[in-house]
């Protein structure tokens, strides 16, 4: 197992002997988030700023109108929340084509606690008009989603987690944007996750199964543009929707999932992730089950669905 | 255009056109666009290499207005200079105009979309290091306000450009002394900003921002170099500078002329366009 933001500084190292133009930009935590290995490799295309978020996202800016194509990286509260106006105006209002990273997302972040533990990155980012929002599951996911960025025009964020990924794909999966994969069919529950939750659900699914209950995975891994069909479908096929998220329950992917069901669509969902509060230190695993985000939680969740839904059709008879 | 005559000739039709802009919508900001007029007057039409016929042109000089509020006086220069036709003009602010409350990347001319202050001095640090790379000998041009030095990036951006020796970077101060709610000094002094520039590093000029031979000046002693010292110019400016009743005042930091103030304006500034 290898963890994503690793996975990604490997794939700038290999787009880099092609891209000609790309450059890598460091706020002085590249032996954190991956980028230290494009550091030694291209040490003339690194340009670590210092600890200077706001300044680098504008570095990286004017570097895109100048036709290179930057990709910026720390961690996901800096990016999203110390330097959001740098890429809301400097990057996204002008559609420039820079690429920034936010490592670090969620709660697994662990021991430095609240204050580097992003929660509420993807609900910011999400609601910047112009930019794409890829959160990466497996290290497959990771290096196509990576070159992806890197192929399209325009602002691009990755969120990273940082605790190493289990491999559910082969190596020539592929991962549109807009788009999800469906992990395991199943009809009665359809549980969505993205970055490292992913393997929670499938967990999840793989112990509800054994119990006679089939939930659909899905990968939801563009938070935007958002796969609003894969969910509609689900809405249609499954009795309840459980979001699954390293992030808070507020605007992330349970937010998203809401706003496209929002046309009137009668099906449960229940969000899992953090409710409307702050991390704190430990060990990332330890966080996890202390903020319920794991496989016994989702079961018992969809096990509530299932007893609504039968309550619920025993009443209308 | 070399005649320091003719610049200043220039700077005055700009201070109209400019002024005109802001009438019209009724919004925008006059005091820090007049500061600005003489040196941008000298960048648009004595210094920068530009080129009206292709203006995304890869080796051209770059401009980046930082004081983003000083957007009119940016048009004034580029439809001056015929990036565009003064018919913009009438867009300026306006909904289903093209010439918005800050300059654009969108506008022919218009090297960065721009707005927020603080942060474009780091956008021109990403112009120049692309500059290096590329071994292109362009020199990348930001202005500044002294308000605006009240931003902590600004301070993330004077730090770096020296230490990364960004010689083609060329940042100006339009130190008019006044912010939107008074005078700088008043509401948080910017100190000794010599002694600051130099102590990070800046080889620091200082002029009179209205003096078109100081500003041709102090941009041609600048050397064409990839690497070596970023420099900062400060340019002693007045807020509304040209305009009696608006020199020096806050209270024309934003706002608009109406028909008398405008005609007097024109008066001031020479007559009728």
């Amino acid at each position: 197992m290898k963890a994503n933001r690793i996975v990604y500084g490997d794939t700038l190292v290999e787009l880099a002997a092609v891209r000609k133009e790309l450059l890598v930009l460091d706020a002085d935590v590249a032996k954190s988030i991956g980028t230290a290995q494009f550091a030694a490799a291209y040490p003339d295309r690194f340009i670590n700023v210092g600890i200077a978020e706001q300044n680098m996202m504008g570095i990286a800016a004017g570097l895109a109108t100048c036709g290179k194509l930057p990709f910026a990286a720390t961690f996901g509260v800096f990016t999203s929340m110390r330097a959001v106006e740098q890429i809301r105006n400097a990057i996204c209002y002008t559609g420039l084509n820079v690429k920034i990273a936010g490592t670090h997302g969620g709660l697994e972040t662990g021991e430095d606690g609240a204050t580097h533990q992003a929660v509420e990155d993807v609900a910011i980012i999400r609601s910047i008009p112009k930019i794409r929002l890829f959160i990466p599951s497996t290290p497959v996911a990771t290096r196509y989603l990576t070159r992806l960025a890197a192929e399209v025009i325009g602002p691009v964020y990755l969120r990273f987690g940082r605790a190493p990924s289990p491999e559910f794909y082969d190596e020539d999966e592929e991962f549109p944007e807009g788009g999800s994969k469906v992990l395991r069919e199943g009809e009665d529950i359809a549980i969505m996750a993205y970055g490292n939750m992913v393997s929670v659900a499938v967990q999840a699914a793989e112990r509800l199964a054994e119990q006679g209950i089939y939930a659909r995975v899905l990968d939801m891994y563009s938070i935007k543009p958002f796969d609003t069909e894969a969910v509609l479908k689900a809405a249609s096929e499954v009795r309840g929707i459980i979001t699954v998220e390293d992030h808070s329950i507020i605007g992330g992917l349970g937010g998203a999932v809401c706003e496209a069901l929002s046309g009137g669509h009668q099906i449960p969902v229940i969000r899992l992730g953090l409710n409307d509060e702050f991390g704190r230190s430990g060990k990332g695993d330890e966080l996890h089950e202390l903020y319920g985000l794991t496989p016994e939680r989702v079961i018992e969740t969809a096990l509530s669905i299932m007893e609504a839904a039968d309550e619920s059709l025993k009443g209308g008879r | 255009m070399n005649d320091v005559r003719e610049l200043e000739q220039m700077a005055a039709r700009m201070r109209m056109d400019c002024l005109q802009m802001i009438h019209d919508s009724n919004s925008g900001h006059p005091g820090g666009s007049l500061s600005a007029t003489e040196i941008l007057t000298v960048l648009y039409f004595y210094k920068m290499n530009i080129d009206v016929d292709n203006p995304r042109w890869p080796d051209r000089d770059r401009f980046v207005l930082s004081k983003g509020h000083a957007a009119p006086m940016v048009f004034a220069a580029l439809a001056n200079r015929g990036f565009f036709s003064k018919e913009e003009y009438k867009g300026f602010r306006r909904t289903g105009g093209n010439l918005q409350g800050t300059v654009s990347i969108h506008n022919p001319g218009g090297d960065m979309t721009v707005g927020s202050l603080g942060q474009y001095l780091s956008v021109a640090i990403g112009m120049a290091i692309a500059g290096r790379l590329d071994n292109k000998d362009y020199k990348v041009y930001a202005m500044l306000g002294d308000g605006e030095l009240q931003e902590g990036q600004v301070w993330e951006a004077l730090m770096l450009a020296p230490a990364m020796q960004l010689g083609n970077l060329v940042a100006i101060l339009d130190n008019n002394h006044v912010q939107m709610c008074g005078k700088t000094d008043d509401i948080l002094s910017l100190g000794d900003l010599r002694r600051k520039f130099e102590a990070f590093g800046w080889a620091v000029k200082r002029i009179d921002g209205h003096d078109i031979s100081q500003i041709m000046s102090a941009l041609d002693s600048i050397p064409v170099q990839l690497t070596g010292q970023p420099t900062m110019i400060i340019a002693d400016t007045v807020k509304g500078k040209g305009v009696s009743y608006m020199e020096g005042t806050a209270q024309w930091h934003g706002g608009a002329p109406d028909d008398e103030q405008l005609a007097q304006a024109f008066r001031e500034l020479g007559g009728a366009l």
